[in-house]
């Protein structure tokens, strides 16, 4: 059997410091998911309405979200805003608000979707209700939203888990650069060592993004009309 | 039904919001150790910016206790991380002793090649270790410091037929070389005659190599040296070619009392062959004795 250069994994705290980053790269990520999925709802319903100065506000939001690379969003707050105001943001910090910046344009956009695909006859028999707009998004709209969302927003989520390998370019080493690190620290002694050490990596993500996607399956299958 | 199916999503939001919490407050207790260094380092960069510099001066790094070292953590053997989580190479060789001569704590940030004069320009580290060739371009960015090694561009050969010089590199001959290196870029503007044979990545250049497919493969010496050492039967006939660049440390560009300080530190480390111990320490597994005095530069006030 080829050696497949897993063992470095073994040598000193290697693979401890691999599940440290992974770690990073969680924290990071599931911070941001939290966020972004409660800010996307709110922006979401926002982009729905009808005031001509919100909507042309976040059309440019989600333009600038769009076109941007989150590599450059990254530069830009870490980096850009020493520059110019001074302000000295941790890495992290800049991380997670590049990722909620991110993912809150993202999300809202997929829950303006969701909304808009609601047929109208579902608004106008809650108002013939006697409902006002509020208990209209709470009880009737809003339910059937999260519904059609959880199928859109996985990909999102897991999108963002698999992203956050960008971080290291501000320094932060995640689990990328740790297997990085491991696999040049051992170049020498054992150059096979990036596929073994790459698996595991892709075994690493495939854990975190997985139960998310069984998540998403349950919910679908329980909230199934 | 429908409101049943609201609260329970309610529930779950709220469940994972403060399940979130929880787990930020104790991941932030949890890496005290490695994150009160960098707030030390932070608050004073603060205090610095509010007098408009970007840098921090060297009394305000001695003040606080903790000097931030840019260096890389996956290039060895110049910068890496060994097996126990620590640095270690030939940059960081030097980055411990300039914290020990300071009586400073290090605080070591992972570079990249990309990022390297965004973080001295925005005075997040204080000084960058990261194999840094000083070229004019740059040094209108950053300031550099004096030199403490040479890169050059290296021809390795097979051992039948050492090429010591590029001149007798025949008509027909092909030489490999990786595009957008150096070594491509050298050769095209001042060999226009030698046949080249690109190739995109390192391993294809290498496989290319063994296989015969060139007489001799350019890249930078450090490369080829370290290939002919690793790889039986191949001879470095021309160890530097064209123009001999440094590797040298950097400085925010008008900090003027670290970079003082930082040439007579290294004036001094030349004048005890510090580099010549810190190559056999760290360089020496990887290429040699040979090389050691074509590598490896004690600095010097000329």
């Amino acid at each position: 059997m080829q050696d497949l250069g897993i063992d470095v994994l073994f040598k000193g705290t290697n693979f401890l410091r691999l599940l440290q980053g992974l770690w990073v790269s969680v924290e990071i990520s599931l911070i941001s998911v939290v966020i972004s999925i409660l800010l996307g709802l709110l922006v979401g319903i926002l982009m729905t309405f009808k005031n001509p100065v919100l909507r042309a506000v976040l059309k440019v939001y989600l333009e600038i979200v769009r076109i941007m690379p989150q590599m450059v969003l990254l530069f830009i707050v870490y980096f850009g805003t020493t520059r110019v105001f001074g302000w000295d943001l941790s890495a992290e910090t800049s991380a997670i608000f590049v990722f909620c910046f991110w993912g809150t344009a993202e999300m809202g956009d997929l829950v303006r979707g969701s909304i808009k695909s609601i047929s109208k006859i579902q608004f106008e028999s809650s108002f013939a209700l006697g409902m006002n707009k509020i208990q209209t998004y709470r009880y009737v709209i809003l339910p059937q939203t999260i519904r059609r969302l959880i199928p859109l927003s996985i990909n999102l989520i897991t999108r963002m888990i698999k992203t956050t390998s960008l971080v290291m370019m501000i320094g932060i080493v995640e689990v990328l650069k740790v297997a990085q690190q491991i696999i040049e620290a051992n170049r020498k002694a054992s150059p096979n060592a990036a596929f073994g050490v790459f698996a595991v990596v892709f075994l690493l993500y495939f854990l975190v993004c997985w139960p998310i996607s069984r998540l998403s399956v349950y919910l679908e299958k329980r909230w199934a009309l | 039904m429908k409101k049943n199916l609201f609260n329970k999503v309610t529930g779950l939001a709220l469940v994972s919001a403060l399940a979130m919490t929880g787990l930020t407050a104790c991941s932030s207790t949890g890496a005290a150790g490695s994150n009160t260094a960098n707030n030390t380092a932070s608050s004073d960069t603060d205090n610095s910016e509010s007098s408009s510099q970007g840098f921090r001066t060297l009394d305000e790094i001695k003040e606080s206790g903790v000097i931030n070292i840019g260096v890389f953590s996956d290039k060895s053997p110049f910068g890496y991380v060994d097996e126990n989580g620590d640095y270690a190479g030939y940059d960081v060789y030097l980055a411990e002793r300039l914290g020990q001569d300071l009586g400073v704590e290090i605080n070591y940030v992972s570079t990249e090649a990309a990022n390297r004069i965004e973080y001295l320009q925005t005075g997040k580290v204080d000084i960058i270790l990261a194999n840094f060739t000083v070229t004019e371009e740059r040094a209108q960015e950053v300031d550099f410091a004096l030199p403490y090694m040479n890169v050059a561009l290296g021809v390795v050969s097979p051992e039948g037929a050492v090429i010591d010089s590029l001149d007798s590199i025949g008509a027909d001959d092909q030489v490999i070389v990786i595009s957008g290196t150096t070594a491509e870029t050298y050769l095209t503007k001042n060999y226009p005659d030698i046949k080249l044979q690109k190739y995109d990545a390192y391993a294809e250049a290498k496989t290319a190599f063994e296989n015969g497919n060139g007489v001799a493969w350019a890249n930078d010496n450090t490369e080829v040296i370290a290939f002919s050492l690793e790889n039986e039967g191949y001879v470095v006939g021309i160890p530097s070619l064209g123009d001999q660049d440094t590797i040298a440390p950097a400085v925010t560009k008008g900090n003027e009392t670290l970079l003082a300080w930082l040439n007579d530190e290294l004036v001094a480390l030349g004048s005890e062959n510090f580099f010549h111990a810190g190559y056999e320490a760290t360089l020496l597994e990887t290429y040699g004795a040979d090389y050691e005095d074509t590598l490896v530069i004690e600095p010097s006030k000329n």
